[in-house]
């Protein structure tokens, strides 16, 4: 199982990161599921970060902006596959928060180190289980041209 | 009256894999309780033990939400649909 994402995609996420920084960026992934449970990314659709009051280490996403994304992405034939956010001058992992705040299971959750404005690494965690024993997995990333 | 209610994707193997279910109510209450008698595994994923919604479970009529409406007393009309969204937030 890997989330299959195009370099010019990929760039794209990560360089919301860098247009954000010191802020952490947000936004949803669009794209197919597979029958091996992988997933391809179509689409990246930033988003507002509503955590204004604390947008350097928190980020929140407008339910309405899941609302239509997940209307579109609906009428289009694709689905919502996961989400990513940055975390500026901290690893590209997953914290506590996240984990406490990851709700879409079966998706991906694609984090992004930005040091210094840069965007260093990109890693996936795929979200597994039910609320009360949910965790994450990590996930392969497959860049393809 | 058959409105519908979307299903996000990580509830959808809980509601018979569908994205659209269709569910006769008069209000969003009516709608939710309907769903959940529907497809029971659906329950504990939209509601706590108390029978209230999950905190990080919004939910919508049409594009707007329904706390800021009349909760689940919130009318519904044929052409509207209910859209379930579980929120998206975290942090380092």
């Amino acid at each position: 199982m890997a989330l299959r994402i195009s370099r010019n995609l990929l760039d794209e996420l990560r360089q919301h990161g860098e247009d954000t920084y010191p802020h952490e960026c947000c936004g949803i992934l669009v794209g197919d599921f597979d029958e091996t449970g992988g997933k391809s990314v179509k689409a990246v659709a930033a988003c507002g970060n509503t955590r204004t009051d604390s947008p350097q280490n928190r980020y929140h996403i407008n339910p309405v902006e899941l609302l239509r994304a997940q209307r579109e992405a609906l009428l289009s034939g694709h689905d919502i596959v996961g989400f990513y956010h940055s975390h500026p001058d901290h690893p590209a992992h997953w914290s506590a928060t996240d984990l406490a705040e990851a709700h879409w299971t079966h998706c991906s959750y694609v984090i992004t180190s930005v040091e210094k404005g840069r965007a260093v690494l990109t890693h996936a965690f795929l979200l597994q289980g039910q609320e009360e024993d949910k965790h994450f997995e990590d996930e392969a990333i497959e860049v393809s041209a | 009256m058959p409105i519908k209610v979307l299903i996000p994707t990580p509830l959808r193997s809980y509601a018979g894999k569908q994205a659209v279910v269709e569910v006769a109510a008069q209000t969003v209450g009516e709608a939710l309780s309907h769903l959940v008698a529907q497809f029971p595994d659906l329950r504990k994923h939209l509601f706590s033990e108390d029978g209230k919604l999950r905190s990080f479970v919004n939910v919508y009529l049409n594009d707007e939400d329904i706390r800021y409406l009349n909760k689940d007393a919130t009318p519904v009309k044929e052409t509207d649909t209910i859209s379930i969204v579980p929120s998206v937030a975290g942090g380092r």
